[in-house]
This record gives C-alpha cells, sequence and structure tokens, in this order.
C-alpha cells in the first residue's frame, strides 16, 4: 500500500517538528554545557545558572518536549486521519 | 477498549493498596524498632519480605502464552510501562552511585544526570513509536525485518548480548554488596540470593512478570530515596521539597568551601596545615618510587629489612606495646613484590595529591588549575553526555519495553511518564549530594575527634575505603583534608546522617536491592530473549512449536544467570567504567542502523552490517586500546576518555550505514513498504499484515 498525499504530509509535519525539538533538545543540552563556565555568575532560584540547567533545568525542558511531543502527536494523527482509533 | 480502561482501573487500585501496604509495613517495623526488636533482624526481615514479594508477583504472573510471555500481551498501560521502565532504567548505579559520584564531582557529575535523562528525548522522538507499530518482540526482530536476511539480526543479536551482560555484571555485583553488607551474609551468598529472586520473576512470567514487579519494585525505590531527602531537606531549611530548597543549601556549601581555602581564618589555616602535611606524604611516596624504579628488588628488601630492624629494636628495649603493634603492622603491610609496590605507592600519591589540593568549589563548572585542563574536563564532559544519552536510545532493555504498550499514542505518552518517573530520583539525587556535603562541612568538620557522631564510626569499621578519618595533625578537631568519603557511602549512610531510624536505613537498603533486581531482571530477559527468540526460533527452527520456544528461553534464562554470577565473582574493575561502556557499545551497534531503518528508506542491508560492525569495532578496539585495565595504554584520541568510546562509534556507525546503502542496490519495495507502515500509526491495509 503507497502512502497518500495525506499521509505525506503528515510526514513532512512529523518530521519537522521532531527537527524542532531536536534542536530545542540541543540547545538546551550541549550548548548551555558548552558555555557553563560564562553563564555560570547568572543566578537562578539562588543556584548559579550553568548549575541549575545541568541539575534541573534542562531535565525540565526534556520533560516538556516528549510531553509536548505526545500531545502533538495526537493531534497530528487525529487532524490527518493517520491516528488508531480513526 | 472498556475492556482497557477496566483494567487500568484496576490497576491503579491494586497498586495504590499495595503503596499503602508498603508505607503500613514501614509503620508496622519501625514499631517494632521502637519496641527493641534488633538492627539485624530488622534488616533480614525487611529484605526477606521485599525479595519474596516480588517472587510472589512472579508466581502470579506465570504465564505460558507467547505474546504474554515476549511483550506481556500488549495491554500495559502508559502510567504503569512508565513505572516499569523507570524501574528497569535505574539501577544500582542510579540509586546507589550517583549521589555519592555529585557530591565527589560536583557540576562535573552531572553529565550521568543530563545523559540519563535526555536520552529519553531521542527515544520518544526517533524510536519508541515506531517500535510499537512495527509491534513484534525484540531489537534484533527490527532489525532482521527492516534489513532482511540473519546478518544484521545476527550483529543485533551479539550486540545486545555484549551490552546487556556487561550492564547485568555491573548490578549483580551491586546486589551482592547490598545484601552482604546488610545481613553479614557473604559477598557470593549474597549474589546468589539476589539471583535467585530476580529467576523467580523472570522465569515464570517472562515480560508480564517482570512487567509487575517492576512497577512494584518502582514504588519501593522511589519511597526509599525520598524519605530521607526530604528529612534533611527539613531538618537544614524547613522547607520539604528538596529539590528547590538546595539552592539556599548550595549557596551555604559555596560559602564554606571559600572559608576552609583560605588561610587566612582560622579554620582554613588549619586546613592548609592538614594539607602541608599530606603534600609532605605525597613526596615522601614519590621518592619511594623514584628509589624503586632505580633499585627494583633490592631497594624493597632493603626497606623491608629495616623495617624488621625497627621491630626488633623496639621488642628490644621493651617499647610500649602500641609502638611495637605499630611497627608490626607496617611490616606486614609492606608490599610483597615490586609490583605491588609500585601500585600501592602510585594510589597513595594520587590521594595525597587529591587532598593536599585545595576544595574544588561544588557548583564550578570543569574546575582546573589552567585553561588546557578545563578545556578538557569540557570536552569529557561534553562527549560523556552524547554517549550516555544516544545509548539510552539504544540498550535493547529499554527499547523492549516500548512494545508492551497497547498502542503506538500510549507508547509515545508511556516516554513521558517514564522520563517524569526516572526525573523525580535524578531532580533528588543533587540535591542530597548538596545536602549531605551541608552536613559535612559544617557538622562534621570542626568537631572534636573525641564526640564524632555515631555513623562515622559505624561506617569507618565497615570499610576504610568508604569513611575514614584520621587525626592528622593531631589538634583533636576535624579539618576536611582529614576525612575520607566514599562515593557510595552518601545515599546509603545518609539515614544515619539524618538521625533517622534504622528501618529508614533498611528501607534504603531495600531500595537499592529493587532498583539492581529490576534492572536485571529486564536484562537477563533481553539476553534469554535474543537467544531464544532471535537465534533458536528465527534462524534455527522457525517452525518450533510454542511450547519448545518458552522452555529453550526459560532454560537460557538459567545459563545466563550462572555465567553471570561466575563472571562477577570474579569481581572484574570498575562498576562505572562497565555502565559507561555499556551504553558507548549499544549506542555505536544500534543507534545509527535503528534510526536510519526507519528515517531513511534507502538504508539498505549492506549498509547496516557495514555500519554495525564498524561502529561497534571502533568503539570496541578504543576502549581496548586505551583502558588501563586491557594494558595496552595507547594514547588517547583528542584526550576523550575511554568511557566516551561512543564519541567516535556512533558517528562511524552512521557513515558506515550510509556509504554500505549508497554503494549498493535500494531495498527491495516490501522493505519499504514496512517502513511505512512503520512511520504512520494507522494506514489503509495494515490490517492485511496480521499485526496484532
Amino acid at each position: 500500500m503507497q502512502a497518500s498525499e495525506r499521509h505525506q504530509r503528515y510526514w513532512r509535519s512529523n518530521l519537522r517538528m521532531t527537527g524542532v525539538l531536536l534542536v530545542i533538545w540541543f540547545v538546551a543540552t550541549f550548548v548551555v554545557s558548552w558555555f557553563a563556565r560564562e553563564l555560570q555568575t547568572l543566578t537562578v532560584l539562588g543556584f548559579p545558572f550553568s548549575f541549575f540547567m545541568a541539575a534541573q533545568g534542562a531535565l525540565l525542558i526534556y520533560l516538556l518536549l516528549v510531553g509536548y511531543y505526545a500531545w502533538r502527536m495526537g493531534k497530528l494523527d487525529k487532524r490527518y486521519g493517520v491516528g488508531e482509533d480513526a | 477498549m472498556s475492556g482497557q480502561s477496566q483494567f487500568t482501573s484496576q490497576l491503579k487500585r491494586y497498586y495504590s493498596l499495595y503503596t499503602g501496604g508498603v508505607i503500613g509495613f514501614i509503620v508496622l517495623l519501625s514499631i517494632l524498632e521502637q519496641m527493641g526488636v534488633p538492627n539485624q533482624t530488622l534488616g533480614y526481615i525487611f529484605l526477606g519480605v521485599t525479595v519474596s514479594l516480588y517472587a510472589g508477583i512472579g508466581i502470579l504472573s506465570k504465564t505460558s502464552d507467547v505474546s504474554e510471555y515476549y511483550v506481556a500481551g500488549r495491554r500495559i498501560p502508559a502510567l504503569f510501562n512508565g513505572m516499569a521502565t523507570a524501574a528497569d532504567w535505574m539501577s544500582a548505579a542510579s540509586f546507589i552511585g550517583l549521589a555519592g559520584t555529585l557530591y565527589i564531582s560536583g557540576y562535573d557529575g552531572l553529565a550521568f544526570v543530563m545523559g540519563w535523562t535526555g536520552g529519553y528525548c531521542l527515544v520518544a522522538l526517533f524510536l519508541a513509536p515506531y517500535l510499537r507499530k512495527f509491534g513484534q518482540y525484540t531489537v534484533p526482530d527490527f532489525l532482521g525485518a527492516r534489513y532482511g536476511g540473519d546478518g544484521p539480526r545476527m550483529i543485533g543479536v551479539f550486540a545486545a548480548i555484549l551490552c546487556s551482560f556487561t550492564y547485568v555484571i555491573a548490578q549483580i555485583y551491586g546486589l551482592g554488596l547490598i545484601v552482604s553488607r546488610f545481613t553479614g551474609l557473604d559477598f557470593g551468598v549474597g549474589v546468589f540470593v539476589g539471583l535467585g529472586s530476580i529467576l523467580f520473576c523472570s522465569f515464570l512470567g517472562g515480560m508480564r512478570a517482570v512487567t509487575w514487579t517492576q512497577v512494584s519494585q518502582y514504588v519501593i525505590l522511589i519511597v526509599a530515596y525520598m524519605i530521607p531527602v526530604i528529612w534533611l531537606s527539613v531538618k537544614h531549611t524547613g522547607n520539604p521539597v528538596p529539590q528547590i530548597a538546595y539552592g539556599y543549601v548550595l549557596e551555604q556549601v559555596t560559602a564554606r568551601e571559600q572559608v576552609l581555602n583560605d588561610a587566612q581564618t582560622p579554620e582554613g589555616a588549619r586546613e592548609a596545615e592538614v594539607r602541608a602535611i599530606l603534600k609532605q606524604r605525597q613526596s615522601e611516596s614519590e621518592a619511594k618510587l623514584r628509589a624503586l624504579a632505580a633499585g627494583g628488588e633490592d631497594y624493597l628488601a632493603a626497606e623491608r629489612a629495616q623495617l624488621e630492624a625497627k621491630v626488633a629494636a623496639l621488642i628490644g628495649r621493651q617499647a610500649g606495646d602500641d609502638e611495637i603493634a605499630g611497627a608490626q603492622l607496617a611490616l606486614v603491610e609492606f608490599p610483597a613484590d615490586v609490583v605491588a609496590a609500585r601500585n600501592l605507592w602510585r594510589a597513595e600519591v594520587e590521594t595525597n595529591r587529591l587532598k593536599s589540593s585545595p576544595i574544588p568549589a561544588h557548583a564550578e563548572p570543569y574546575a582546573g588549575p589552567d585553561d588546557e585542563t578545563r578545556d578538557n574536563k569540557r570536552k569529557n564532559f561534553l562527549a560523556l553526555v552524547f554517549c550516555l544519552m544516544v545509548g539510552t536510545a539504544a540498550l535493547p532493555h529499554i527499547l523492549m519495553r516500548f512494545y508492551t504498550t497497547t498502542s503506538v499514542k500510549e507508547a509515545r505518552l508511556s516516554v513521558f511518564w517514564s522520563l517524569l518517573f526516572i526525573s523525580l530520583l535524578y531532580l533528588t539525587a543533587p540535591a542530597l549530594a548538596v545536602l549531605a556535603k551541608y552536613d559535612v562541612y559544617t557538622l562534621l568538620v570542626g568537631s572534636s575527634f573525641s564526640e564524632l557522631p555515631s555513623w562515622v564510626s559505624a561506617w569507618a569499621s565497615v570499610d576504610k575505603a568508604l569513611m575514614n578519618v584520621s587525626d592528622i595533625n593531631k589538634d583533636g578537631i576535624v579539618q576536611l583534608a582529614e576525612v575520607t568519603i566514599g562515593g557510595d557511602l552518601i545515599v546509603l549512610a545518609t539515614p544515619e546522617i539524618a538521625g533517622l531510624p534504622y528501618v529508614v536505613t533498611a528501607l534504603v537498603a531495600a531500595g537499592g536491592l529493587a532498583a539492581a533486581l529490576s534492572t536485571a531482571d529486564g536484562l537477563m530477559l533481553t539476553i534469554a530473549n535474543a537467544l531464544s527468540h532471535d537465534v533458536y526460533y528465527k534462524m534455527i527452527d522457525p517452525k518450533a512449536p510454542t511450547g519448545r520456544r518458552l522452555a529453550i528461553s526459560k532454560g537460557l534464562l538459567l545459563v545466563v544467570a550462572v555465567c553471570a554470577a561466575y563472571v562477577t565473582s570474579l569481581k572484574p574493575g570498575d562498576i562505572l567504567f562497565m555502565v559507561g561502556a555499556a551504553f558507548s557499545l549499544a549506542g555505536s551497534a544500534f543507534f545509527p542502523a535503528l534510526v536510519l531503518g526507519i528515517f531513511w528508506k534507502r538504508a539498505n542491508k549492506i549498509g547496516a552490517i557495514a555500519g554495525m560492525i564498524s561502529g561497534l569495532s571502533v568503539c570496541m578496539i578504543y576502549m581496548y586500546i586505551t583502558y588501563p585495565f586491557f594494558g595496552v595504554n595507547t594514547p588517547l584520541w583528542w584526550d576523550i576518555n575511554p568511557i566516551s568510546a561512543g564519541i567516535f562509534g556512533i558517528p562511524v556507525g552512521f557513515v558506515g550505514v550510509i556509504i554500505g546503502s549508497v554503494l549498493s542496490r535500494p531495498p527491495a519495495a516490501k522493505v519499504q513498504a514496512l517502513v511505512d507502515y512503520v512511520r504512520y500509526p494507522n494506514m489503509a491495509g495494515d490490517e492485511s499484515r496480521g499485526v496484532s
């Protein structure tokens, strides 16, 4: 069975979102850690910023990312009619 | 669908009751403790009850249905799969080792926190939903179906066994350590007791039993981890949410570090005094090493003769018993040969060098004396984070869990729940490290040697490597440089540091046991399934009846368990390295072939074989030539530590898949249709494939 136009549009939206979320993941993890020494003078909730990011901030961002992906993909499934209950 | 929601609400009821039961049990035991039941007995009751509980769940979930055995019937709700994944994921290294690593290395240890959580973003975005849609039983299954032929499947089986086995050894080692420390049983007996209960769970009921025990193990491990930390947090800050409260404590710790590092303050001056003595010891050991290099065996013999003469002289002039005993001890502990002497003195130089340098700031990233050291640390930090993340998204025992949900949608949600349940512990570990440090820096340092807290002497008597305090400058007051704390102590001793009753200590031990058991369960099942399903059923005898397939899987489980116990009893290497190695290996072998298999239709069999073999080989070779244990000791490539070998293996794997695929024919239309099949949760024509 060949993927229809509708399916291809669904896949493209999926790829776009995956790409955007991956960029956020990369920045939160690697870019912030790369500049950790420069960022440590900033303070968040009493923590030095780079320590806060590595110990908590990044984890919360990951959770949001994964949660948003699950929620958004559920919507896309419905919109393009490729969901399991469609 | 209503059957499923009824099942879910039933599960919620059972596990709420269970959690209540666990709390009731803890309360009951603390009442027993107040009534004067000895600690040893409490420890036995705790371990006995929890282990038999897991075995009981294993017996209740016994099954002889293939789908139930391999993927728990694919009806695990997202929430519960999340808990099971979290328990599967968090091993003895996370539970016991992580807070200790953070205590010792401060910011730089956070590579583990980020690496072991951020990997779930990759699982969610690249793998979980697609593997669930594919809907078979193992990770090599996917490689076999996507790339065709036995080649990719076989390499997959080899890699799955290699990394799972490396990882399971580390778990069983932790298991033996906990059981022997808290019950007084011998290490070997501890290993077998733990192993017996693992077998009970997975032997009878496969994935189904493992899932339900893992959920109950998660409850115990998270309760055990949280109680002492919350208590410490209330004690120091009055705030019961340690994750928020420790920012304030971190400030105090940083202020304290500055005082202790400043020789102008009275306390700093005393620290400096101790450090000077340690520096002196370091140069003495260095001198001995130089003499040894020059004189070899002769030097050693001369030194030994000197010690013997000293003992004889002391006895001759009837010196005090203490003095004689001290000299005799020095003689007994004197290294037997040149190799032992070299190792001993090198270790002395290293410990004294570390202890005589100023205290590194806890929150400072990549601390070091010069730019080169700092850049080096940063490079290794990022490389380690990368390897741990990609490895997370490639470890077969984790990916396998996403086959067990009811649907693609549930698989996506289940990654979210997994990460949430994992983050509970990972957000707490850095808080625990800081709170424990605060206690040591303020309460222990500056206290008098005559009235040390009781936990110090208790742990010092267990193992000198975990806890050791000696009055180096003979001023009767504890200085930080006089304290040696092993990383593993932090979690295990927190209840005592916080002044909690013994029940909590036993609870923490039970939590550590749950963490080690749940991970070991998942890993052993992965190994046995790879052998029974992928090798036996898919490659040797595709017509095998279900009864025989399951019998073989169960038999292999026993064999794997015995092998693992045997290898563990040899006590190979360092746990953290083995765990890290498993991640680099898994990442290099699986990640490129799995991800490109889903996202790039052009990827084909030749590419997969090329990518998996080249990635895995580069990773293994780098570890072999650089990790000191193997004795080759080639200089590092770009100063990357062997634990992060995946930083080379993973890109090589990607390049291998791409080059191999481009140079050979595109995959057949049937394979391209399979890729479409996994990409869309539902597509007209899916039913005809008959995948349930």
